[in-house]
């Protein structure tokens, strides 16, 4: 096995608010290696954007990492200074956004942001150019010579969001994080950018960290998948075991109520009662023990552990 | 470029201010190639002359040529809009990014600051400003520079306060570009488009105050001409001729048109997303 890209390890991350700190990640783990694909997976509020934003380095001015480290390539993202850290960005490290209507510049054309994003290397403007031609031809823009004069505004959902991955694959990362790039899109374009981006990732031979709620995308997509919970990480492996066979109550309870997974229809959509836990206010034990239904005496008690390898839950009661 | 008078080809008001523009520029420019005669030259016998062939536009109460005046006050009008309203922009500019882009404590600051100075009346200020140091050129020139640069900054701060959040430049951090990258690349076009159309809008103001202090007696002095002070001689002479008021009013008129025309056209053109109009048919 090759090298791990990225290491994320005992990640603490809270928010100062009104109401108190806000805990959006508690220990998170997290490892990806070179070139695999993994999807994070988990309702809204559960700290996917915290967790990219902390990997970028991109936290709000009110967030504070706690404990842990990012180990990018060896090297600790939270140590680097504000200069080195910017020049990962966009070079080893790139991101693709959820909303491809408000991630492109709207004022600048779409050959100028694809030059733009190249301003580091050397080169004569005319090697850039063909270099961007390339790279849009690459993610299926048809026409991509006309396409590059034009503007944003001009071009679909689906469109914008090829040419901000082109943008993002550009300098040929080493990791690329892809904040649900779907999500925004319809179903149709969602697989056909999907499939793209499987085909584009291995000729880059990049590491994706993918981050949706969809488990249609993540199961077609990832190799591994981690599955987050109010702000942890409650089950991680891979893909085909954790969807399989899956061992934490909460990664059950989320593939139940994948409308996809539904097969008679009687009207009634299975849902996870309850709700999100208050973040300011955790409770002692395992997170979703309040929405469990298969809690035991200890769980109120005490906090669960990721531990192992391979295929692993952050449960008590975990079936193997 | 080109593209840009081929939009504004389609655009009549536009061209007709654009037109206006050009016509003013050169005559102001070419003033003392065009002008038939000496704008100080005095000629007691000629005193409120009505138009003819020697005066196209009469004489005033000395009776000097008072299109040559005319001609010689738009180099004056433009002299003062083009210097203050360039130096008010790039001052707004700077200051308005700092203040929509540093952190909140200098906005903050900024705004109080931006605020006091707009909280003068623009003629008093001139008023004291003219009382401390005497009537000149380059007075009226500074105090349209101070009085303006608030109004410029503000504009340029909401303009970066609303482009800052969003996603495209949270998308170019995450790309590794700096904050002067993302001040210079990426915020600059995009408020550009705004503050170009408030300076050509802002032209005939400047040039009225210009004219206003003029007539009041604190631009300009005499002898030299300025279209106030052809206003302000015309205006004490009203009973015997009326030729200086309306060769004094017109050009502004003008000016004020052929400006407001242009910026409105502007404003049509320079926004890519009503440009977009006729993207459907592309």
């Amino acid at each position: 096995m090759s090298a791990p890209v990225l290491n994320i390890s005992n990640l603490s991350v809270n928010y100062s608010t009104d109401r108190g700190t806000l805990h959006a990640l508690r220990d998170v783990d997290l490892h990806i290696q070179a070139g695999r694909i993994v999807g994070i997976v988990g309702e809204s509020g559960c700290g996917k954007s915290t967790l990219i934003s902390t990997i970028i380095r991109l936290l709000s001015a009110n967030a504070c990492v706690e404990e842990g480290e990012v180990l990018f390539q060896g090297e600790d993202l939270l140590a680097l200074d504000a200069k080195a850290m910017r020049k990962l960005r966009g070079n080893e490290l790139a991101m693709v956004f959820q909303d491809p209507m408000t991630s492109l510049n709207p004022v600048l054309s779409i050959g100028r942001q694809m030059l733009d994003i190249q301003y580091r290397d050397d080169g004569s403007k005319a090697e850039k150019k063909s270099r961007s031609l390339h790279m849009l031809e690459r993610v299926g823009i048809p026409d991509a010579a006309t396409q590059l004069d034009r503007y944003p505004h001009h071009l679909s959902g689906g469109m914008r969001q090829r040419v901000a991955i082109a943008m993002a694959l550009m300098t040929e990362p080493s990791l690329l994080i892809a904040d649900e790039p779907t999500t925004a899109l319809d179903a149709t374009l969602e697989i056909q950018i999907i499939q793209r981006l499987r085909q584009l990732q291995r000729d880059v031979g990049c590491a994706v960290l993918f981050i949706s709620h969809h488990l249609g995308v993540i199961s077609e997509l990832c190799d591994e998948v981690v599955v987050m919970y109010a702000g942890e990480v409650v089950e991680s492996g891979g893909t085909r075991q954790v969807f399989d066979a899956p061992k934490h109550p909460y990664t059950r309870g989320l593939l139940e109520c994948d409308p996809a997974s539904i097969q008679a229809s009687d009207n009634i959509l299975p849902v996870i009662p309850g709700q999100l836990p208050d973040l300011t206010d955790p409770p002692p034990g395992c997170i979703f023990q309040p929405r469990c239904d298969r809690s035991v005496a200890q769980c109120s008690s005490q906090r669960p552990r990721l531990d192992g390898q391979g295929h692993r839950a952050a449960c008590f009661v975990a079936t193997s | 470029m080109k593209n840009f008078l081929r939009e504004l080809s389609r655009d009549t008001p536009g061209m007709i201010g654009f037109v206006i523009v050009i016509i003013v520029l050169a005559l102001s420019v070419f003033a003392s190639v065009i002008a038939p005669a000496d704008p100080l030259e005095i000629d007691v016998y000629n005193r409120l002359a009505s138009p003819s062939w020697q005066h196209w536009l009469g004489t005033d109460q000395l009776g000097r040529d008072i299109f040559s005046r005319v001609l010689y006050g738009g180099r004056v009008a433009l002299k003062v809009a083009l210097i203050s309203i360039s130096v008010a922009l790039l001052c707004g500019l700077l200051l308005g990014m700092i203040a929509g882009f540093g952190p909140s404590w200098l906005d903050r600051i900024l705004v109080v600051c931006f605020d006091t100075m707009r909280s003068f009346p623009t003629v008093m200020f001139a008023l004291a400003i003219m009382t401390l140091t005497g009537p000149s050129l380059n007075t009226v020139i500074a105090v349209i520079i101070i009085t303006s640069i608030p109004v410029y900054a503000r504009v340029v701060r909401t303009q970066t306060l609303a482009v800052r959040n969003l996603d495209f430049i949270l998308a170019e951090r995450a790309m590794g570009a700096s904050t002067l990258r993302i001040l210079r690349d990426h915020i600059l076009p995009n408020i550009s488009a705004p503050l170009l159309i408030l300076a050509s809008m802002d032209v005939p103001a400047v040039v009225g105050m210009e004219a206003g202090l003029s007539f009041l007696g604190l631009g300009v002095g005499p002898p030299t001409a300025s279209w106030g002070s052809i206003l302000n001689d015309g205006y004490s002479y009203l009973r015997n001729s009326p030729w200086p008021i309306i060769a004094g009013g017109i050009p502004l008129i003008l000016v004020t048109l052929g400006f407001t025309f242009l910026g409105e056209s502007m404003r049509d053109i320079l926004d890519p997303k009503l440009r977009g109009k006729g993207a459907l048919n592309q």
